[in-house]
């Protein structure tokens, strides 16, 4: 059933392509998903996901309705690309006004008319490919190439939406995704995930990001995704000399949403900060892993991210700084503070540094506790209704990571949904 | 307006009040004096509502209401405000919007109707001027930061915003030099009137040569065990705690 899922992928029949497909998922028959055993899964498991039954594709997906509201988000007016149930959508999408020096393309059409200028992407193996990443390079039928020539800046920022929407059964679908961006140039991503289904659906991206000298690349991910989506990232980015990646993250979705970022910093003087908070209630499960290489002198790296988890809900947090040996002067630092909302929902938080060079510096903290009676009181004693009250306080707590996100449109609408977000008030 | 009778209160098991009765009218400001460890601010704290007391016997009500029954939210609705003795700091919640939040969750629990920004910033303006408070707090976190003078100043300021119908100030004093004790007491001043009533709760009879009482009420072993005019409060000062427990042992045990 497998092979049948490969042959009946965009640009089957070409040989390479055939080949890595094959390959890989005779790699994937032979690891399998990646278990708790693996250092980077200790504290989320993939049971449940190798118990349930998926479709290989929503046939539907090129024509399934979704509305406007979902797409929508504020602050992001300018250039869209949409996916539903893992398909490009080119009805949904606004790609006609892209400024010049930025291309994009849906993967689905790379593959079908011109796939050989990816074959670096598509055929490479990395040295560290989990069962999923195997997946990913055997089964990805779609996903958003983008490229920005050098020293192009784009002033509007790009939006990808990701929609999962009901397809009568659960699908799985697998994304690959690059972006890269030429010497100096400049670009701003919002991602986007939304669900508006309970099918449960099972999205596996993988991505790769490139930054040359001097490139710059602001991204956001807003997370929301269905309640009860599956939504496995993994995202590879390479930093050259002077490039920058500012990175802010909301996850607020999905039942189990788990993203692996690894940032390599390989050129001189490469710069990565990452604000992040996750949200969760319910049984939801998050996993947030920023893996962060310091391979070159004076880069710098800086991580806050905050969790909040209520009712049965579990949050895990890895924040690895590794520093090369040759990364002399480097600034790496990794804190994530998190707050437990009941006894019976927990947050794994690893901070975890490593270190081969010298003249670093390099500093982590995590902390997991609880909202404060004494404050909760202040507040009540004040007029303030305890569920009010209980979502001020989180939506303080989160709000350091929510900062720097511009627009400042998109700024408001993430700290609305926080305090959207938040679970009814528990005992 | 309150009626405390025969109350009883426990903390972890040890009975802190034991049978304490106070009544309060509007306009009337009430001292309550007494040791260390006399039940104090266990009194202000079981009437705002604060978790952690057990009331074993007695009741508490609030123009008839049952307000033990009431959670502090609807108290606070219902007018009863304590100034805390140790103001606490909530980093990342402003100032003007927690206390718009505050004041419009309170008439939204009335029933009247929300101030939008333009009026809640209007009121807002009017009380930091009657108030002598930095405009500049407002815009900065929660008690974040501030000086011991400017917490009790700036809980003294919410009680202007909030208009409460009883009033709470546990330890305002405590902590404050001279000057920031003058300045929280004029703005205290500022709020007595015939409709408000309030509960001064004090160690030293320093705060109410500025905050002249009512009725002074001596708190000792649980028990209200003397009330007179503000002249008790200066006698306590010359002849200290010990002279009322000396002076009264069969009413404090009656």
């Amino acid at each position: 059933m497998q092979a049948a899922a490969v042959s009946g992928l965009p640009g089957s029949g070409i040989a390479w392509l055939d080949d890595t497909r094959r390959d890989a998922l005779r790699a994937f028959a032979a690891h399998g998903l990646p278990d708790t055993r693996n250092e980077l899964w200790k504290y989320t498991a993939l049971r449940a996901l190798q118990q349930r039954a998926y479709a290989p594709r929503d046939a539907g997906a090129a024509s399934r309705p979704v509305a406007d509201d979902l797409l929508r988000l504020d602050g992001c007016e300018g250039p869209r690309a949409v996916f539903v149930n893992g398909a490009f959508r080119a009805d949904l999408s606004r790609l006609d006004d892209l400024p010049g020096g930025i291309v994009l393309q849906p993967l689905s059409e790379v593959l079908r008319h011109q796939p050989e200028p990816l074959r670096f992407l598509l055929a490479a193996r990395a040295g560290d490919e989990d069962g999923l990443t195997l997946l990913n390079r055997a089964l990805a039928a779609d996903g958003v190439i983008v490229r920005v020539a050098d020293g192009v800046r784009a002033s509007n920022p790009l939006h990808v939406v990701y929609v999962g929407t009901s397809a009568g059964s659960a699908v799985a679908w697998h994304l690959r995704d690059l972006m890269e961006l030429g010497e100096g140039a400049s670009l701003a991503v919002i991602e986007h995930h939304v669900g508006d289904d309970t099918s449960g659906h099972f999205a596996n991206l993988a991505r790769t990001i490139t930054l040359h000298a001097r490139a710059r690349l602001d991204w956001t991910i807003v997370q929301r995704a269905s309640q009860d989506a599956t939504l496995l990232r993994r995202t590879d980015c390479v930093l050259h000399e002077d490039a920058e990646l500012d990175f802010h993250a909301l996850e607020l979705g999905g039942k189990l949403a788990r993203h692996e970022l690894r940032v390599d910093l390989a050129g001189d003087r490469a710069r990565f900060a990452s604000r992040g908070a996750f949200v969760l209630g319910g049984r939801q499960h998050s996993d947030t892993e920023v893996l962060v290489t310091h391979r070159a002198r004076d880069t710098v790296s800086d991580s806050l991210w905050r969790g909040v988890a209520g009712d049965r809900a579990r949050g895990v947090v890895h924040g690895r700084i590794l520093v090369q040996p040759g990364a002399d002067g480097s600034d790496g630092c990794f804190y994530n503070k998190n707050l437990l909302l009941s006894p019976t929902a927990e947050i794994d938080t690893r901070p975890a540094l490593e270190i081969y060079a010298d003249e670093v510096k390099a500093n982590h903290g995590a902390t997991v506790g609880q909202l404060d009676d004494n404050v909760l009181f202040y507040l009540r004693s004040r007029g303030i209704p305890l569920d009010t009250a209980r979502r001020m306080l989180v939506r303080a707590f989160c709000a350091v990571t929510l900062d720097g996100i511009q627009p400042a449109g998109l700024r408001e609408f993430c700290e609305t949904l926080l305090a959207e977000q938040l679970p009814e008030a528990e005992a | 307006m309150l009626k405390i009778e025969n109350l009883h209160v426990r903390i972890a098991g040890r009975e802190i009040l034991k049978g304490l009765s106070l009544e309060a009218k509007p306009g009337e400001v009430h001292a309550i004096m007494g040791p260390n460890g006399a039940g104090k601010s266990t009194l202000g704290n079981v009437i705002a509502g604060r978790s952690g007391y057990e009331v074993t016997k007695g009741s508490v009500t609030f123009d008839g209401d049952d307000l033990l029954a009431m959670e502090p939210e609807a108290r606070a609705a219902a007018g009863v405000f304590l100034a805390f003795q140790y103001p606490v700091e909530i980093p990342g919640v402003n100032n003007t919007y927690f206390l718009r939040a505050a004041l419009n969750a309170q008439r939204k629990a009335r029933g009247d109707t929300e101030l939008d920004s333009m009026q809640f910033l209007k009121l807002v303006r009017e009380r930091v001027k009657e108030m002598g408070m930095t405009p500049e707090l407002l815009n900065r976190a929660v008690n974040e930061g501030f000086s011991g003078g400017e917490k009790k100043r700036n809980e003294v300021f919410q009680m202007a915003v909030l208009e409460p119908r009883l009033a709470i100030l546990d330890e305002t004093d405590s902590g404050l030099d001279i000057d920031a004790l003058k300045q929280v007491a004029e703005g205290v001043n500022r709020l007595r009137s015939p409709e408000r009533g309030f509960l001064v709760i004090t160690h030293y009879q320093r705060l109410l040569d500025y905050i002249v009482p009512d009725f002074v009420h001596v708190l000792a072993d649980g028990r209200i065990v003397e009330s007179g005019d503000a002249k008790l409060a200066r006698e306590l000062e010359a002849h200290g705690y010990a002279w009322v427990r000396d002076r009264t042992p069969t009413e404090a045990h009656a």
